[in-house]
């Protein structure tokens, strides 16, 4: 396992060129005192403080030195005090971050303190100190170094020996009788080894850079010796004579210091979660929904619904291809009608209610050929003017209250906030008509509610906020989707009647997107199925008694258990919704129908059930479904 | 966020009211445990400049005059540094003395250390606070800017040319850029002086020395966090409430990207308070930092305790504002978890 992520750490870009940097050095930390060490430190009162010329490529120091054979022959002592100063912190943050584990309570706590207090204090405060204590020079800016990193490897000692420290196996060590430093040595460390590898790494770019600092300082190194850092410096006086003098030893020490960071992330990239990123849609969604508004329009107007939607797709870029999870649906709500979307998850119902306000995800690509909102086409208009329709227009109501409030915001002035930006209102009117909508949603003493933040309500008393946002307009539409999943069930009952009387005030025509079928038939009048993104039965609610689609029959028999987790596949149902990828051919719902035969291996279109019935299915039921699995559904209270 | 002012009327009245209703205000109660947590840091910080003269080892005394000092002239001096008293009389005199200013005489000037950090304190502070100013007027907008830039996986190149950059940039330490700088600006095109501290233009190279590299690491987490909220469903509500685009930036999806963003600027300023310690040697920039590294050179011990000290207390303090800060704008996690 750890050879293969060093391996592959090894092949990414990023670290195949910071390793093969860090072995070049490597070889000349080894070969280059050896060949011009001698030359490096040759006196030259002929040629003192010159500039570049052929002889001496970056010019020669005060001494009349070569400069470009001293920042070789200084690559050994940069790095290898860089790698001692690393060992001791490393080693003493080991010590530090695994001592909590094993001393006693009162013994843990104070390390902890006193490694929390260390890691406030910016590192090179800590090595300006301890180079106090430990003296100017080679070793004692090493020892400074290497106690000033000490805290922060020790607090990532701590943090991922506690992590471990939680696993199954740790804890069976433990009721074995494992002692306390074995089971540090043995269990937990080894097991929290990969980042604290990692981290070294990056720790030894760091301390190559904080040990140039001290030499530049002057503190670190001292002459006859010589680092970048102490070159740096020296050359650092002389830039306006030569500036190779004082850049090459920083670039040397810019380059090592990098090379040891790099290689850590490329190796934490390769340990870490291996994100997959997807990559960029090759069409951009306004470009579609350009495009496909050019297609000629089939189906005769429908111009006085709210909303009237023509073979909406939704399509997202894939690693091999599109998929389409919403897949050329069609639906149209009239004025004052409520409408339920009822289906499993993933089956699309959600993105398409999404889609239909324009508010899709960034990367989703939508087309359709109608989208039309209050008569308007939606369909080839850029986003200010959508904004300018919808936004009086259109309220939506999403699943989680929780999440869906800003948390930094009270409550009141994102309610208020609709009627300003909208209308254009001063900040008090559009505050005391958040206070009435409150009052409206049955939100107790609402001026005093309305100065609160979301976390101060309820869940239930968020949802109801969250219709009352709605209401701050005059909405002709109201988009719910699954506006009570996320509330317990008598919560869901007080909103979905909320929902009801607001409906039958305000005259707006509901869109409730639901997985939960018998919620739906309590609220609406007529209710969409919709399996894998598609539509597969329409059909007014006294008629769910007639369900054509085995599906909706499906959906029904899975009622009466109202604890169905809606992530699960239905119990009645065996198998799960097909992924958008990987559809079947023909009708989605074969691989999971007991009526399915070969003709269902194209695909059906919606066709004429019964009385405003459609059904997309090649062998619609006509037969009584059993009246234990109505129960519940059907009946308005 | 206001309650502090007014602490007895904001208090949610859920519980009977308890007669010493002030104490049990979570902002006093958590105001209170953070300067305890102050105090107890500085006096760790005090104890810890005291004792640096008495860890150093051999007699500092000696050190600092070199090896062929005369005998009676260490121990003269060893008296009136009091190095020859009890220890502990030492520290209660040590603690005496600062309480009333005084951080002790230079040993190599004689100058009273308050008087040096005194007037050197100025000019490291406004290069740091400067510094600050930049990095924060910077990063912010950067980092909004190409969070929006790059969202949903957006423009791949100008995410990756971003990141990059910043990576290497934000990896090369201050005194390097400084000495880049001091190149490319002074020696170079000779637009901007490169040492000491005058007017406004001698602050231009110190300062970007100082700001480039956090400005940039920090416009990095400000993207990060920026993202990761903008994929939040309350956006996605604001966006359901067709704001302009602006307002739910800024409104909306900036402040709940604040808290690590000032957890990680908290960091970064502290990092560069200390971190005007190189710039100044690199610009003969006559700061505190120049005054320390000299001072540990000459072992004038009492002056670098003080310097010490200084930015020390400053760093505290730094994380101080930072906590009473992030516990003003999320006051859930904050102030209950202490
Ligand atoms: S079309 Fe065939 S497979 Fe699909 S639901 Fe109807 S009978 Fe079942």
């Amino acid at each position: 396992m750890r050879l293969e992520h060093w391996r592959s750490a090894l092949k990414s870009p990023v670290g195949a060129a910071s390793a093969s940097l860090l072995a070049v050095l490597a070889v000349l930390a080894v070969v280059a005192p050896m060949i011009w060490g001698d030359a490096a430190n040759e006196t030259n009162p002929a040629a003192l403080s010159q500039g570049r010329s052929a002889e001496h490529l970056l010019g020669t120091d005060a001494l009349g030195r070569d400069i470009a054979l001293r920042v070789l022959v200084a690559t050994r002592y940069s790095l290898g005090l860089a790698l001692l100063a690393t060992s001791i912190a490393v080693l003493v943050g080991l010590v530090l971050g695994v001592l909590p584990a094993v001393l006693g309570r009162r013994g843990s706590r104070f390390v902890t303190a006193a490694v929390n207090l260390a890691v406030a204090f910016p590192a090179l405060l800590l090595a300006l100190f301890f180079a106090v204590i430990f003296g100017v020079g080679a070793q004692g800016a090493v020892l400074a170094i290497g106690f000033a990193g000490a805290p922060s490897f020790a607090r990532l000692v701590q943090t991922n020996v506690a992590a471990v420290a939680g696993r199954d196996y740790v804890a069976a060590a433990r009721v074995a009788g494992v002692g306390r430093t074995r089971l540090v040595l043995r269990h937990l460390l080894p097991n929290a080894g990969e980042p604290l590898v990692v981290n070294a790494t990056v720790m030894a770019g760091t301390a190559l850079l904080a040990f140039a600092g001290l030499s530049f300082l002057g503190i670190g190194v001292q002459p006859p010796a010589y680092d970048w850092g102490r070159l740096l410096g020296e050359g650092l006086d002389r830039i306006y004579i030569n500036p190779a003098a004082s850049l090459a030893p920083g670039v040397a020490v810019v380059l090592a210091g990098l090379a040891f960071t790099l290689l850590g992330e490329a190796i934490a990239q390769v340990v870490g979660i291996r994100t997959a990123r997807r990559r960029m849609p090759e069409v951009r969604p306004e470009a579609q929904v350009a495009s496909s508004s050019a297609a000629a329009v089939r189906d005769t107007p429908a111009t006085d619904a709210v909303l009237d939607v023509r073979d909406l797709r939704v399509g997202f870029a894939g690693r091999d291809g599109w998929t389409y999870p919403v897949d050329g649906v069609s639906l149209t709500v009239w004025p004052g009608e409520t409408v339920g979307i009822v289906g499993e998850s993933g089956s699309g119902k959600s993105l398409t209610a999404l889609a239909v306000a324009r508010l899709a995800p960034d990367d989703a690509a939508v087309s359709a050929t109608r989208l039309d909102v209050n008569g308007t086409s939606l369909l080839d208009r850029g986003d200010a003017e959508v904004r300018k329709l919808l936004g009086t227009s259109v309220a939506m109501v999403f699943q989680d209250p929780m999440t869906s409030f800003n948390p930094s915001m009270r409550v009141g002035a994102q309610l208020a906030e609709v009627t300003r930006t909208h209308e254009g209102r001063s900040r008090r009117d559009a505050l005391s008509r958040a206070v009435d909508r409150l009052r409206k949603v049955h939100i107790p003493s609402p001026q005093r509610r309305a100065r609160q933040y979301p976390h101060e309500y309820s869940g239930g008393m968020r949802q109801r906020a969250m219709i009352g946002m709605g209401l701050m307009s005059e909405p002709a539409l109201i988009i719910a989707d699954e506006p009570t999943t996320a509330l317990d069930v008598t919560v869901q009952r007080q909103v979905l009647r909320l929902l009801r009387d607001v409906q039958r005030d305000t005259g707006a025509a509901v869109l409730l997107i639901s997985h939960d079928i018998a919620v739906v038939s309590q609220m609406c009048e007529r209710i969409i199925v919709m399996y894998a993104g598609r539509v597969v039965e329409e059909l007014p609610v006294d008629r769910l008694a007639e369900a054509a689609h085995p599906y909706t029959r499906a959906l029904l028999g899975s009622v009466p258990d109202m604890t169905t987790d809606r992530e699960k596949p239905l119990v009645t149902i065996p198998g799960r919704p097909p992924e958008p990828a990987d559809r079947p051919p023909g009708c989605a719902f074969a691989p999971r129908c007991g009526f399915a035969d070969e003709l269902c291996g194209t695909t059906p279109e919606l066709e004429d059930a019964g009385p405003r019935q459609r059904a997309a299915c090649w062998h619609p039921r006509t037969e009584a479904i059993p009246p234990v699995a109505q129960a519940g559904v059907g009946e308005r209270s | 966020m206001t309650t502090t002012s007014a602490p007895a009327g904001t208090a949610p009245p859920v519980r009977s009211v308890p007669p010493d209703r002030w104490v049990r205000n979570p902002w006093l109660s958590f105001l209170g445990r953070r300067l305890v947590r102050l105090l107890v840091s500085l006096a760790v910080l005090v104890t810890l400049a005291f004792l640096m003269i008495h860890l150093i080892p051999g007699d500092p005394v000696r050190a600092a005059l070199g090896l062929n000092a005369p005998a009676d002239l260490v121990e003269a001096r060893r008296e009136s540094l009091g190095l020859n008293d009890p220890i502990a009389v030492q520290y209660v005199n040590y603690l005496r003395g600062m309480f009333s200013g005084d951080l002790g005489v230079s040993m190599t000037s004689g100058v009273p250390v308050a008087d040096t950090i005194g007037a050197r304190l100025p000019a490291t502070a406004g290069l740091a606070v400067s510094a600050f100013v930049v990095v924060m007027s910077v990063s912010i907008p950067l980092g909004l800017f190409m969070a929006v830039l790059t969202r949903g996986g957006r423009r791949r190149g100008a995410e990756l040319g971003f990141t990059s950059t910043s990576a290497v940039v934000s990896a090369i330490p201050e005194f390097m850029l400084g000495v880049g700088l001091v190149f490319v600006f002074g020696v170079t095109l000779g637009w901007l002086p490169v040492a000491g501290r005058g007017g406004a233009s001698s602050y231009i190279l110190p300062v970007l020395a100082l700001s480039m590299g956090p400005a940039l690491l920090m416009a990095r987490i400000v993207r990060v966090e920026a993202l990761s909220v903008l994929g939040q469903d309350f956006v996605r509500t604001a966006r359901a409430k067709r704001l302009p685009p602006r307002r739910v930036y800024l409104r909306h999806a900036f402040p709940n990207a604040l808290t690590s963003t000032l957890t990680i600027g908290g960091l970064l300023l502290s990092g560069m308070i200390v971190g005007t310690v190189l710039v100044e040697n690199v610009f003969a920039w006559p700061g505190m930092g120049m005054t320390i590294v000299q001072s540990i050179l000459a072992k004038d011990y009492p002056l670098v305790q003080g310097i010490v000290l200084v930015y020390g207390s400053a760093v505290l303090l730094v994380n101080l504002v930072v906590d009473v800060m992030l516990a003003v704008v999320d006051p859930r996690s904050t102030i209950r978890e202490g």
